[in-house]
């Protein structure tokens, strides 16, 4: 006999492995974890808490890039953000790359094959500029092609080692470029962040529904976690071409696009971004897209994103500069 | 178990599609493959382990499908001309589609488990399973929970840059 089972997961978040809730919350029956959860300690360690604190006190600002769906952008938009704050060189920034398993930044920022070296403050992040610091697990790689097949676990360990350990110094923006998906390291680093204040999110889409709608489940995560959300770029929105000057659609947004989305779910579109090909090209030779091409409607897109970006920080901190 | 052996018994072959890279067309790829198997006269079955972001109910429009219990375990969502293939993917078992699954590790291993043992998928030709970017909890369950079965082989996807 057949019988009808709508399995109810939307409620069944892990509340964390550290957290206060860990193992006895509802969510933890059935997973093979919760036995060691629930006989662990009972909340986050307060000792690494004020350590984290005491490391990222000297950032004033923190911005999660975020999208659910692969390959729509979220490692270049990180790297052209970060390019785009440095370029005022009274600003430090600091680029965090989380994508334990595919680190694309530092290729995309032409840091290949350097390494982390370590000093008594701690590991020293790799410098592009004077004032643009980066962080990732390839520069900890012995090889560019080695796998790094972990779990969660040493996933989250080598996350909270990277905020921990690294000696970032005084920052005004530390980006922090994440994985797709909604999982361990994404729990991970706003539970880790909590220790400093996240400005907010910026979600990267195309406009095609099969990426949307994995964008919408980022979205409601965000909500879960009470992070905030800057607003959503839509990528590879439409192509130029530079020969016939015809523009094309080669990801059609079939539901309206990220613009729709939007909408309905009353988040910002900060822009969208159309595809040029030597995007992709200035990425995979580690170079500033937008130092290469200043003309291209991509770079001009890019640019009003970032400015926005910097405008939602800027008045944050003021607001909050008001109630204390 | 009698039905751990059952399930996957009838399965002929069973094929990866990875990549690492996320956007590059593992989900297209296997939906594709999927639909041309079957047009070749094949029984064919998708497992998508994408358990944050599963694409493939939507290629195949059976989205709002639910999924149900048997004796032997779960029955597969069945899609395509004659209802001829067979899906199991976590966006059944949504109450919402836009429910985010905000799982950790040990907790989409025990679901990956599930669905490799649990799912009656009866005979299949092919059994097509589908993948999220990375080499981590999923991948390593996915193939853990396999090695005792026909494994073909895996299919990567890349694009160019």
């Amino acid at each position: 006999a057949a019988v009808a089972a709508q399995l109810s997961l939307s409620l069944a978040e892990c509340p964390g492995t550290g957290s206060a809730q860990a193992g006895r919350a509802a969510a933890c029956q059935g997973c093979p974890n919760q036995g060691m959860c629930a006989a662990g300690a009972a909340g986050p360690d307060p000792a690494e808490a004020a350590e984290l604190r005491a490391r990222l006190r000297a950032v004033r600002h923190t911005v999660l890039v975020l999208s659910g769906k692969g390959g729509v952008g979220k490692s270049t938009f990180s790297a052209l953000l970060a390019h785009g704050l440095a370029a005022d060189e009274t600003k430090q920034v600091a680029l965090l790359d989380i994508d334990i398993c595919g680190p694309s930044i530092p290729k995309m920022m032409g840091l290949e094959g350097e390494q982390v070296h370590q000093s008594g403050s701690g590991w020293s992040p790799v410098y592009v500029e004077e004032n643009l610091g980066v962080m990732s697990v390839g520069f900890l790689l012995s090889s560019p092609d080695d796998a790094v097949i972990w779990r969660g676990p040493k996933k989250n360990g080598l996350i909270k080692q990277f905020l921990r350990d690294v000696d970032w110094g005084e920052v005004d923006y530390l980006i922090v470029d994440t994985p797709p998906g909604t999982s361990d390291e994404h729990l991970s680093i706003v539970q880790y962040l909590s220790a400093t204040h996240i400005d907010g999110a910026v979600i990267v889409t195309t406009p095609q529904e099969v990426s949307l709608q994995d964008v919408r489940k980022e979205i409601n995560f965000c909500r879960k976690v009470k992070l905030p959300i800057i607003g959503v770029v839509e990528n590879m929105s439409g192509f130029v071409c530079p020969k016939c000057k015809n523009e094309s659609q080669i990801f059609p947004p079939t539901t309206g696009g990220a613009e729709k989305m939007c909408q309905n779910l009353n988040v910002s579109l900060l822009g969208k971004v159309p595809l040029d090909p030597q995007i992709g090209k200035s990425c995979d030779r580690g170079q500033s897209f937008l130092a290469e091409a200043p003309e291209s409607p991509a770079t001009l897109s890019y640019r009003n994103i970032i400015q926005r970006i910097q405008e939602y920080c800027e008045q944050h901190h003021s607001q909050e500069e008001k109630i204390m | 178990t009698l039905a751990e052996r059952t399930n996957l018994a009838g399965v002929q072959h069973i094929l990866l599609v990875l990549s690492g890279k996320g956007g590059v067309g593992k989900s297209t790829l296997s939906t594709e493959l999927a639909l041309a198997l079957q047009k070749a006269g094949k029984r064919v079955g998708i497992l998508d382990v994408d358990l944050c972001g599963p694409s493939i109910p939507r290629m195949l429009r059976v989205q709002d499908s639910a999924v149900h219990q048997c004796d032997s375990g779960w029955v597969p969502v069945f899609v395509g001309q004659d209802k001829a293939i067979a899906l199991m993917s976590i966006g059944f078992l949504l109450e919402r589609p836009d429910d985010a699954v905000v799982w950790r590790g040990p907790k989409k291993n025990a679901l990956i488990k599930q669905f490799v043992t649990d799912v009656a998928w009866g005979d299949l030709d092919f059994l097509i399973v589908d993948t999220p970017p990375g080499t981590s909890d999923e991948h390593i369950s996915t193939v853990e929970a396999l090695r005792p079965y026909r494994l073909l082989g895996a299919i990567l996807v890349t694009t160019p840059q």
